[in-house]
């Protein structure tokens, strides 16, 4: 058996992959988060209980639907956007004038709540989603065992959050939304429907969080629990990123998973904190994140 | 700059009208409940220093609390410490970590604070997870209460609840002092306008990281009481709930209020109570508790009941 350091290769590789998709669901989350600062000025609390939500309705359709993988991975984001445009209109409209810090209360009230009826509904345990089977098996690369699954959600999630940054970037729409980022009085005044562009960017974050639990649903298991414990590390990312610029949250997002993984092999105690300790060397050394601009 | 005087006469009959409730209320109410009550009541005083006073959303005080419960557990059953000193080993433990945890959070402000305070704060739970002193999911149980200063027995019921009652009261009148006194008056013109604060020559990070630190050791010295009171130290004094939940008793008592943190805090405990038992609606009333403050009364119970008590001269 081949070896690094004194570790497998087998090992290494296995929980770099780990990491690597780890870092896919905190880039994903902390994109939709830095998406939804942008324009609405509010932490979305509620990320992680939205992410909880897409794994869920995932679940339910094929348990009560007899809806597979595949059609989950349209119909979850679609019912979380939904979701998500209703809360917007009805709740985090009335609040754009006031301080920032009530969008937080605000959308952790609704995480509670959100996780609160699932738990209520369907337990703490975790229920088992089974891989699809045009997924299912493995290949074996050499130095490693490469999981067909693992490796497709590696894939669709880079796809995903290059998509998007290309389309913030790159396009007509995307140079509308950065400039309604910049000064939404002004663009309104150009004759763009501003609350609308407000709107849809909530429901198309919350979406990216609701794709991000379909894909995890197969890894963890489907559990109430599965947002709140992902959410406070994705905002640990988000601290170290800054959410200044689309590809840093991305690239923050995959580099942490990374550091995660890493840290699994080497000294797993510290594996859980790892992310943490990041956080604080990065506001000793550069307090503005890393791709962050000002406070 | 003339400071209002420490107590108006009409604020008096008042406040003694309140400590007369809190002397006699024991003999009607279940006592454990009103200590619950008390010791996060001064928890959610503690907390509403620094939002209320300073403007500062600490997603992480969970931490003081928790910690200061477990090392006040573990001086009393392992060490073998008297009440007060293991009292004292747990508001230590709190000053210590907020002044490190104020010190890197400060960096930041508005949402970011927030974040990172709740990050730190996670970190704090992982370690508890994860450390013997701690015993995992069992917590420090059977924590004994001990002799007060050697001669008061705390493990009578109702001499642990004067106990409480005194070091609450104490507690909440030095945090108002500070909160009138001229320290205080810098710290609500960083809350108000921090650039002119600045401009007129403040250290504002010193301001902002004394304001923390103080708030830390009360939170602390709230977790310390209540380990005594329950006699467990256990994660979920720890956890992001404990956060969230202290966060909630002073919205729902009023923000930047002397008495609506502790009022929001007999409710919050109340409403615990009541659901405890019943799956997970202690969650999501409290999360529909949130929702409606933030929506509807962004100014708590006491806001509602400001006009009345203004009439009446007992607030400025």
């Amino acid at each position: 058996m081949m070896t690094i350091l004194g570790i497998p290769t087998q090992a290494l590789f296995g929980q770099l992959l780990l990491g690597l998709i780890n870092g896919a669901f905190y880039a994903m989350l902390s994109l939709g988060l830095a998406l939804i600062f942008g324009l609405l000025n509010i932490i979305n609390f509620s990320h992680g209980a939205l992410y909880m939500m897409g794994a869920f309705v995932a679940w339910l359709a094929l348990n009560f639907l007899g809806l597979g993988y595949w059609p989950a991975l349209i119909v979850a984001p679609l019912v979380v956007a939904l979701a998500g445009i209703v809360i917007e209109r009805t709740m985090l409209c009335r609040l754009y004038k006031l301080d920032h810090l009530y969008g937080l209360l605000l959308t952790f009230g609704l995480a509670l709540i959100i996780e609160g009826l699932f738990r209520e509904g369907y337990g703490v345990s975790g229920q088992p989603y089974s891989v699809p089977s045009e997924l299912a098996g493995g290949w074996n690369l050499g130095f490693m065992f490469l999981p067909i699954y693992r490796g497709w959600v590696v894939v669709a999630s880079l796809v995903l959050c290059l998509g998007t940054w290309y389309a913030i970037e790159k396009t007509k729409l995307g140079a509308y939304l950065r400039a309604a980022t910049e000064n939404p009085t002004l663009v309104q005044a150009f004759g763009i429907n501003v609350p609308v562009m407000i709107t849809l960017t909530y429901g198309f974050g919350v979406a990216l969080a609701a794709i991000a639990g379909v894909l995890a649903a197969p890894i963890y298991q489907v559990s109430p629990k599965m947002g709140s414990d992902l959410i406070i590390v994705v905002f640990a990312v988000v601290v170290i990123g800054g959410m200044g610029s689309i590809m840093g949250s991305i690239l923050t997002g995959y580099m942490l998973g990374l550091v995660e993984g890493l840290t699994k092999v080497f000294y797993p105690e510290a594996a859980s904190t790892v992310i943490f300790m990041v956080m604080v060397v990065v506001l000793l050394i550069k307090p503005a994140g890393l791709f962050g601009k000002g406070a | 700059m003339t400071l209002p005087p420490f107590v108006t006469s009409r604020q008096k009959p008042f406040i003694l009208a309140l400590l007369g409730l809190g002397v006699v209320l024991p003999f009607a109410v279940y006592p454990v409940f009103l200590m619950k009550g008390l010791c996060f009541g001064l928890f959610a005083a503690a907390f509403n220093l620094l939002l209320g006073y300073v403007g500062l959303l600490s997603f992480g005080h969970a931490m003081f609390f928790g910690w200061s419960a477990y090392l006040t557990a573990h001086a009393a059953k392992e060490w073998g410490l008297t009440p007060e000193l293991a009292i004292l080993m747990g508001v230590a433990l709190a000053t210590a970590l907020g002044a490190v945890v104020g010190w890197l959070a400060i960096r930041r402000q508005g949402i970011y604070f927030a974040m990172i305070t709740l990050a730190l704060a996670q970190l704090g739970f992982f370690v508890a997870v994860q450390a013997p002193m701690t015993h995992g999911e069992d917590g420090i149980q059977g924590v004994p209460r001990g002799h007060l200063f050697g001669l008061f027995d705390l493990a009578d019921t109702m001499t642990m609840y004067y106990f409480v009652l005194a070091v609450f009261v104490a507690s909440l009148l030095f945090l108002y002092r500070v909160v009138n006194s001229p320290f205080g008056q810098v710290l609500k013109a960083i809350r108000d306008n921090e650039p002119r604060a600045i401009s007129l020559g403040y250290e504002v990070s010193r301001y902002k990281l004394i304001a923390f630190v103080l708030s830390a050791a009360f939170a602390g010295l709230a977790g310390s009481l209540k380990s005594l009171v329950f006699q467990l130290a256990s994660l979920a004094d720890v956890s992001w709930h404990m956060s969230g939940e202290v966060v909630l008793m002073t919205l729902l008592g009023g923000v930047g209020t002397v008495l609506g943190p502790t009022v929001g805090a007999f409710l919050v405990v109340a409403i615990q109570d009541f659901f405890a038992g019943i799956g997970s609606w202690v969650i999501i009333i409290q999360g529909v508790i949130f929702v409606v403050c933030v929506l509807l009364f962004r100014s708590g119970m006491i806001g509602v009941l400001a006009p009345w008590l203004k009439r009446r001269g007992i607030t400025g």
